[in-house]
């Protein structure tokens, strides 16, 4: 009998707080459309496509390749990110630089962004800063696959 | 001719506030969980707070295929959705929406059918539509469908007889099963202030009364018929607009549940201590109205309660986690039905004493 009545009065709660985030819910809505602005919100929802939530410092976004003062990319094709990559999404094809200083650059540098798992392993792994994961960019969703390949004019910036 | 215009008229408020139970649905469950809802349907642009919600779905279930499972009973199967959804839409004729219409000489009552036998006819036609459901369940020939299908009947069977029993009491006090006579008698005060409804009369028989209703109308947390988590229920095997049946007949059980709720304990079309000339408070003084705005009262009235009624069921809906079997049953048997013959009892000694 009191094991029931508990149970009674746990129903009634439930009730209470589902009622009460309810009104207050619609209390802050109704306000909202009235035009008077407050701190707190009816809802926590970000409409997406319309308001974007700001990224983090750290967020590992779309891939960039850093480029150096006379326009070339700063990667000198020494393949550690080929080979660290955990998904094995780049591609790199060297050449050889006529600078005898750099001695290799890439004549194609792939990435197949489809496959790739954002881990970031790419930008640890380069020894010449010259892959970076900052470029912000989160939204590049594609028909086709071919879509998602992004190649060195899409990734030099 | 009346009585087509009224059948037309009736029909289009009960779809309409069918169609707009679906959205009102998911805005309420949103709000609860601080969330904004579906607001993405539109117009030309124009949204609206996603009102046009409801013509995406229909248009989305119209142009899917009209799906037969080869080894299902495919005349029966074709069959128990319409089933389902007639029975539930017949049950609008009996409802009172308000007194009665005067235009020059004639007196329109607000009425489809005034059956002498209203609240049996609704009980029973609420009855006949688990054909639809143990049909639907039985036709697919899959064995989810036929669990949920017994599931279903057996729910059904079992909280029809706490739901006639806990009217018993209520019969006995306004004694008739005529609904616009139920609702004229109150009509009347008690003590001379507070309003003779069924809930101040029987607060029992009203609360088995609402869960026995809750547990008719087959949503959460009595939807175990269907139980989306664990077996997908009776309807496992329809797609498209049949399927769209189905969810229309949920919808329009709420709004069938809210309407007998709201004539049989909250006064129907009554308001408050509204006579058909006006407003006579018990404190003294009166507020005396036209004929043609005492109807508009009464009619806001019972919409109101109506729509207060679907709106708590909802609530209770996006509140509770679905019963186990065994709980649903000792609710049903061993809790319910008991509860409403101490009711019949306590009414009957009351009544004797008075």
């Amino acid at each position: 009998m009191i094991k029931a009545l508990g149970y009674f009065i746990e129903i009634i709660r439930g009730i209470v707080i589902t009622s009460r985030h309810f009104f207050v819910n619609m209390f802050f809505h109704i306000l909202k459309v009235l035009g008077i602005k407050t701190k707190r919100k009816g809802a926590v929802t970000i409409q997406y496509p319309e308001q974007k939530k700001e990224i983090a410092a750290r967020h590992r976004s779309l891939h960039r390749l850093m480029a150096r003062e006379d326009g070339k990319p700063r990667c000198v094709a020494c393949m550690l990110c080929v080979t660290v990559c955990p998904s094995e999404c780049i591609y790199v094809e060297a050449a050889e630089d006529p600078d005898l200083e750099m001695q290799k650059y890439p004549s194609k540098f792939i990435i197949d962004i489809g496959r790739c798992c954002f881990c970031g392993f790419c930008v640890e792994a380069c020894p010449e800063d010259a892959i970076r994961m900052d470029s912000g960019e989160i939204d590049f969703a594609g028909y086709t696959r071919d879509d998602l390949v992004y190649d060195l004019d899409k990734l030099l910036r | 001719m009346i009585v087509f215009i009224k059948i037309v008229c009736a029909l289009v408020w009960f779809l309409l506030l069918t169609l707009y139970l679906t959205w009102l649905e998911r805005k309420e469950s949103a709000v609860i969980q601080d969330r904004i809802g579906a607001n993405r349907a539109s117009i030309f642009g124009i949204r609206i707070l996603g009102l046009f919600q409801p013509f995406a779905d229909a248009i989305k279930m119209i142009f899917k295929e009209d799906f037969v499972p080869a080894f299902s009973r495919k005349f029966l199967h074709t069959l128990a959705p319409f089933i389902s959804f007639f029975f539930v839409a017949i049950t609008i004729s009996a409802i009172p929406f308000g007194d009665s219409i005067r235009i020059g000489e004639r007196t329109i009552s607000l009425q489809i059918l005034d059956f002498n036998v209203g609240l049996l006819f609704i009980l029973a036609m609420l009855s006949l539509g688990i054909y639809g459901i143990i049909l639907s369940g039985w036709a697919s020939n899959n064995r989810y469908t036929l669990i949920g299908g017994l599931r279903g009947t057996a729910q059904l069977i079992s909280y029809e007889v706490a739901l006639g029993l806990s009217l018993i009491g209520l019969i006995m006090v306004f004694p008739s099963l005529k609904l616009s006579a139920i609702v004229h008698y109150q009509g009347e005060l008690i003590f001379g202030f507070l309003p003779k409804w069924g809930i101040f009369l029987q607060p029992l028989g009203f609360l088995v009364f609402l869960f026995a209703a809750l547990a008719e109308t087959k949503r959460a947390p009595f939807d175990l018929p269907e139980a989306e988590s664990e077996i997908i229920g009776f309807f496992a095997e329809y797609g498209g607009l049949k399927w769209g049946l189905f969810m229309m007949t949920d919808f329009m059980e709420i709004i069938v549940v809210s309407t007998l709720l709201t004539t049989l304990f909250f006064g129907g079309w009554q308001v408050p201590w509204m006579a058909a000339d006006g407003f006579h408070w018990p404190w003294g003084g009166e507020w005396l109205l036209s004929h043609w705005l005492v109807v508009v009262f009464q009619v806001a009235a019972f919409n109101i309660k109506v729509f207060f009624f679907c709106w708590l069921q909802i609530l209770i809906r996006w509140t509770y986690p679905r019963f186990r079997y065994d709980q649903l049953m000792d609710m049903g048997w061993k809790l319910l039905i008991p509860l409403s013959l101490v009711n019949i009892v306590g009414t009957g000694i009351v009544m004797s004493i008075l």
